[in-house]
């Protein structure tokens, strides 16, 4: 691999965002076909939120992280050893009509002219907006994870309350790391698995997820975790800090005390590179999320621009990878290069990934409440708007989740919407009695994420090509 | 075409931004039946997305009555449309960086007080601090106008809006203008889905309103601009003005909540057949030297927003105001040129004066249509 500092390229066929499974199985293939490739990604080091610090791992920590997450580590290696040009530590915070990237790194920011563009962005958290989440102790259970990854921490004393596969996957690791939950609270509504049944018998292709999830269910239990499932009603306690948490479950109020509180509620696509180049998006009913449309490679309604891995729909990790393989080889193709793997193979094992898929999001839709929080609840943590201000300002006339930005400036302060974005379209559709497809999202704008005003000073455009 | 429905009014304002929409407001409050016509949403454009500058400060000799007058009514505009608009009064000022601009300064406050406005003052290297305490060692004074101020640019036409409607203007949104001709005295605008009739016709049609006075033979070369703005995460408070520069194009002001907005000047693309503008980076490296120049403590500010809007702009950079030069029953209110959301109150005050009573006491005349023809 070639690590250039001085001899960046200014330009290249493809360009890929993220260095998660799908940028870097991407990156791998299309190298492998022959192109010119340049791998933006903001961490330190490959393996993008999945396979967070996969290279730095400790055998105590891939014990306690699982075979999944180890199985990053040949991605990881098969990038650092492809000919291409990694770029760790790039931001990127605009991309030009003429995909024409401009990113910053080391202080100072430049430009990359990209014939092919692949967004591998990956997911964000679901905003689980409930009474208190905004107190001190609050966190996600991804940035728990991300903790024991990175640094090998494990919060102490923390429930974990929420919903979806991760909920159960952290639980586990908590447990084998030796510092069990407090609790887990289940959000997942009764009634669901119901829902989900009809789901189980294409799932059952894809058993292996299942009985990976049955196994951590019964391991937390085992180790001795409190389970409360169903639970409705859940409030912070704590005046500026968490002290802990409150719900209902099965018709009684309990309070689990605890300093650290864990939310979660599943992950929904990172909208906003494919927001910001305006391609086209779609409500996903199933997912209950926004997701870029694209055809079977996944490229987008924006020209020479593909989208793989979660960015594109949840799927995980494994799919990503192979989704990331498929628009590499679409690309390779449509520069008339001959294909390095079989793309028919790869679609079939598309296939059988995702066939669980189905069964997870009608067992892990999120709960009404946490899609339309109460009045009182705090939804654009940013800027402290609730969502019963969202919805005066729908009554005042504001037609979309725009304008509503514009009145109350929810989507404004430094998390630019991704925090809060689903939300404050949900709550102004459910308010018109409208559809998500009609109601849209946030116009996302450049920077895609903050930027120094110095790097701006230091900013060295392509000469050729400045207006 | 077939149409579902014809509506009728006294008068039909085609563009639902600041100038429409206070248009509409002052109209109806003078008894005539308004439809205002946007083709988006009220306020997407410039009016939504301008830097909410309300600044009397450095404007071009001709508007300086017309800015004067429109700021009267902002001082009440809190009030009239039960809204606060994010208004707040506070001083606009353009520093400069050494002696010959501060002359250059000096001479256009003599101009103005010549004229017999005296709101621009000279501020030399000690007032200036006490204004702008966080201002860089080289400046050595500037020019202000002390009550100016700033507000929030989409609330502002939002609320105006408001108040239009519940003084009986209809205002409706989504609908394109696709022509407008003449029927017997009458005006018919239409647009897809409905046909507007009425015996007067406003153009407040923004970047978009060359095309309009175009389709019926008035020249007016409306050229489409982006200005571009930037926002920062929020900074300890350090400055209470409105900031410009002389010799380099700044706009420069914090805000209530501590953010930092910059702009002034540069420009991004825009498209006005998809309604679209694209920031343009490169342009910006200046603007962000500028920036840390004159206020240290920029150096560390991170940006976290950035916009840019649609706005049309005259090729002399002052508006079009006044009755059409060609037909009875036509107005025009458009070309702000980036300098508009100030003048929005005053010039739909005038406007509304004129249509209702045929004429106006403004000094309108070199802002007039013919001008181009």
């Amino acid at each position: 691999m070639t690590m250039m500092d001085s001899n960046t390229p200014h330009a290249c066929d493809l360009a890929v965002i993220g260095a998660g499974p799908a940028g870097m199985a991407a990156a791998v293939t299309a190298s492998k076909a022959g192109l010119s490739v340049v791998v933006l990604d903001e961490g330190e080091a490959p393996g993008g939120q999945i396979y967070r610090d996969i290279e730095r791992t400790t055998p105590r920590r891939s014990a306690v992280l699982g075979e999944d997450y180890v199985a990053g580590g040949a991605l990881a290696k098969a990038l650092r050893e492809a000919d291409l040009t990694y770029l760790p530590r790039s931001t990127v915070w605009n991309i030009s009509t003429e995909r024409l990237i401009d990113f910053s790194r080391d202080g100072g920011s430049s430009q990359l002219q990209a014939n092919y563009i692949l967004v591998a962005t990956g997911a964000v958290e679901r905003p689980c907006p409930i009474p208190g989440w905004t107190k001190t102790g609050v966190t996600t259970v991804g940035a728990l994870q991300i903790l024991l990854k990175s640094a090998g921490i494990v919060e102490e004393s923390a429930v974990l309350a929420g919903s979806g596969p991760l909920l159960w996957l952290v639980a586990k690791q908590m447990v084998d790391a030796g510092a069990p939950p407090v609790a887990v609270v289940e959000t997942t509504p009764a009634g669901r698995m119901q829902a989900a049944l009809p789901h189980l018998f294409g799932a059952l292709k894809g058993h292996r997820y299942l009985s990976k999830g049955l196994k951590l269910l019964r391991a937390v239990k085992a180790a001795g975790v409190p389970v409360y499932s169903a639970a409705t009603d859940l409030e912070v306690t704590g005046e500026t800090a968490a002290t802990g948490l409150r719900f209902t479950s099965k018709g009684k109020q309990h309070l689990v005390s605890a300093n650290h509180i864990a939310l979660h509620q599943g992950v929904v696509p990172n909208q906003q590179v494919t927001r910001m180049l305006r391609c086209e998006h779609r409500w996903d009913a199933s997912q209950a999320c926004f997701r870029p449309v694209t055809d079977a490679r996944g490229l987008t309604s924006f020209e020479n621009v593909y989208t793989a891995g979660d960015g594109a729909g949840i799927m995980g990790a494994v799919s990503a990878a192979l989704q990331g393989r498929l628009a590499a080889l679409d690309i390779a193709t449509k520069l008339g290069k001959s294909a390095p793997e079989r793309a028919d193979r790869l679609e079939a094992a598309l296939a059988r990934d995702g066939a669980v898929r189905p069964f997870l999001e009608a067992l892990y839709a999120p709960a009404t409440a946490f899609v339309l929080p109460a009045d009182g609840v705090t939804v654009c943590r940013c800027e402290e708007i609730t969502a019963g201000a969202i919805r005066e300002a729908v009554d005042l006339g504001a037609p979309g989740p725009n304008q509503v930005k514009s009145f109350l400036r929810t989507g404004m302060g430094p998390c630019q919407g991704r925090v809060c974005g689903l939300v404050v379209a949900s709550i102004i559709n459910e308010r018109r009695k409208t559809q998500m497809d009609e109601t849209g999202y946030f116009r996302i704008r450049p920077p895609l994420k903050p930027l120094q005003l110095s790097e701006l000073a230091n900013f060295k455009p392509l000469e050729k090509l400045e207006p | 075409m077939t149409h579902g429905t014809e509506k009728t009014a006294d008068l039909v304002i085609v563009g639902g931004g600041i100038h429409g929409c206070s248009a509409a407001m002052f109209a109806a409050q003078r008894g005539l039946d308004v439809i205002v016509v946007e083709k988006d949403t009220v306020a997407r454009h410039s009016s939504g997305v301008n830097a909410g500058g309300v600044r009397r400060l450095g404007r071009h000799f001709a508007e300086v009555p017309i800015s004067q007058k429109s700021m009267e009514i902002w001082y009440d505009l809190p009030d009239m449309v039960e809204d606060d608009c994010g208004f707040q009064v506070a001083p606009q000022i353009k520093v400069a960086e050494n002696a010959e601009e501060l002359e250059k300064l000096a001479a256009r406050a003599r101009t103005l007080r010549g004229m017999g406005f005296e709101h621009e003052v000279i501020l030399d290297h000690k007032e200036i601090r006490e204004h702008l305490p966080a201002v860089a060692d080289h400046v050595v004074g500037g020019l202000g106008s002390l009550t100016d101020g700033f507000a929030q640019p989409y609330q502002t036409t939002f609320a105006i809006s408001r108040r239009a409607r519940r003084d009986g203007a209809r205002i409706f949104e989504g609908q394109t203008v696709t022509s407008v001709r003449k029927d017997g005295a009458d005006w018919i605008v239409e647009t897809a889905e409905t046909r507007y009739r009425a015996p007067k016709v406003l153009n407040c049609a923004g970047a978009w309103a060359g095309k309009l006075a175009g389709s019926l033979g008035e020249h007016a070369p409306v050229e489409a601009v982006a200005p571009m703005m930037l926002v920062t995460a929020r900074l300890p408070h350090f400055c209470d003005a409105v900031v410009g520069a002389t010799g380099r194009p700044l706009s420069f002001k914090q805000m209530p909540n501590g953010t930092v907005v910059i702009g002034g000047g540069r420009r991004g693309r825009a498209d006005t057949s998809d309604d679209l503008s694209e920031m343009l980076f490169p342009e910006l490296r200046l603007t962000a030297e500028t920036a840390m120049d004159l206020f240290p403590i920029m150096r560390g500010a991170t940006i976290v927003r950035s916009w840019s809007g649609v706005e049309g702009r005259m090729p002399d950079d002052i508006p079009v105001i006044g009755m059409s030069g060609k037909h009875e029953g036509l107005y025009h209110a458009f070309g702000f040129s980036m300098h508009g959301f100030q003048m929005g109150p005053g010039v739909g005050s005038l406007m509304a004066e004129l249509i209702a009573t045929g004429a106006t006491q403004a000094p309108i005349a070199p802002f007039s249509i013919t001008r181009f023809a």
